[in-house]
């Protein structure tokens, strides 16, 4: 089968383009490129931008702006972005992190995704072709969404405030089998003031976990007082199933790898 | 079907053929080309078999569109060995019996060659890391990760 490639120089033209049935936007092509090889005959064209603004990394102050082109690989060397590492040198292997990019993380099914999980904690905003949307709104929105996505927007953060862990059974690199990412403020005595989490695999994508967010307020980050918080982890959870995990195993070791990111 | 051109430099030979539109760079260079040495394996991005090096970076051919190639510079393991000696990499894959079956072979020494490329002297677990996006189901990845360290030793004591 053929698969007509468009290039557009602006990503105006491309979304004009990617109107028309059957087109699919390529970025990395570690989803799209993987789905026609696996027979997915729903796509019959793809259209891709070159524009060099896509690619960029720019950080002033605290702000960061994520091309949507830029690659896992290009995150996690970057020495100004050291605090997101993590989650970028969670995604795949070292052939993937090169290709893989931000905005199609955005776009990646469950058991991937782990860099947006990241973003979801970070509460990013992501840009595009139509506007500026909260990445919850835009992850929600995802499956009908036709606007190319340009760039993904946050506050950098203290490396001591922010957390992400992957869950993996093949070491160093393997398919999550959960992905935490959390941003906590603590006040100087160690109480939470502030939490956001984020869990990845307890959904077909990205999801927070508002009643452990809620929870931890107040809290120090001892076992016993993080205790309700990690009983609440599991609320509106509803984690897939696949050659990796059971929901009922994903569900089960939610609360153990919470506890042990939250009281590192 | 549409064709359309692709030109690129192949381990330092100026390569140039029509491709279908939308046709892989594995595709290209096995089916095309006909260098073998990057091997289909899964398809999907998961296996490595199909490691290629795209302008220093490494790269799964499989997921690459041949189109997107243009003008890139792309090395595979076909092109390691000058004029019928082997690079570092596979005499020491050799030497180590660090290939069993073969397939993952050419997908782990580029994999191995970009880690030292970039990183002479690496440690075990950079080069771990280094091969984490490559399967193989013989060796157990012992004899390879010795073998790219051997090839590390090998190359520092040349240069030094």
């Amino acid at each position: 089968m053929s698969l007509a490639l468009q290039t557009f120089s602006s990503v105006k033209d491309a979304n004009a383009a990617l109107q028309a049935a059957g087109a699919r936007y390529l970025g990395g092509g570690t989803l799209v490129i993987r789905a026609a090889n696996e027979g997915d005959v729903s796509i019959s064209s793809l259209i891709r931008v070159n524009d060099p603004g896509l690619l960029q990394i720019a950080v002033s102050g605290a702000k960061v702006r994520l091309g949507a082109s830029v690659t896992m690989a290009a995150i996690a060397r970057h020495p100004e972005l050291a605090a997101l590492a993590p989650a970028a040198r969670a995604v795949g292997g070292p052939a993937i992190r090169n290709m893989a990019t931000v905005g199609g993380n955005l776009f990646a099914p469950a058991p991937y995704g782990d860099f947006a999980v990241a973003l979801l904690a970070l509460d990013a905003t992501v840009d595009t072709e139509d506007g500026e949307l909260a990445v919850e709104t835009f992850l929600a929105g995802r499956d009908t969404s036709r606007a190319i996505v340009t760039a993904a927007t946050f506050s950098l953060p203290k490396a001591e405030s922010f957390r992400f862990l992957k869950v993996s059974r093949v070491k160093p690199k393997g398919v999550s089998v959960l992905s935490i990412a959390a941003l906590l403020e603590l006040a100087p005595d160690g109480t939470v003031t502030s939490a956001r989490i984020a869990l990845g695999c307890m959904a077909d994508r990205p999801m927070r976990a508002l009643a452990a967010e809620k929870a931890l307020l107040g809290c120090k980050l001892t076992p016993q007082e993080i205790a309700p918080a990690l009983a609440a982890a599991s609320e509106g959870i509803a984690p897939i199933t696949d050659p990796i995990a059971s929901a009922w195993y994903r569900a089960e070791v939610l609360p153990v790898h919470l506890g042990r990111l939250l009281s590192n | 079907m549409a064709k359309v051109p692709v030109q690129f430099t192949l381990n330092g030979s100026e390569k140039a053929e029509f491709v279908e539109s939308g046709a892989t760079l594995l595709h290209a260079l096995r089916d095309k080309i006909g260098d073998t040495s990057p091997k289909g394996g899964c398809h999907q991005g998961t296996c490595g078999a199909c490691s290629v090096i795209i302008d220093g970076e490494l790269r799964l051919s499989c997921l690459t569109l041949a189109e997107t190639c243009n003008g890139a510079a792309i090395t595979t393991t076909a092109g390691l060995a000058e004029g019928g000696v082997l690079h570092p990499l596979q005499r020491a894959f050799l030497d180590a019996f660090a290939t069993q079956c073969g397939f993952c072979t050419p997908g782990m020494i580029m994999a191995a060659k970009v880690l030292l490329d970039r990183t002479p002297n690496p440690s075990r677990e950079d080069v771990v890391e280094a091969l984490s996006g490559n399967i193989c189901r013989c060796t157990g990845y012992e004899p390879i990760i010795q073998a790219v360290l051997t090839a590390a030793r090998a190359n520092s004591q040349n240069a030094a």
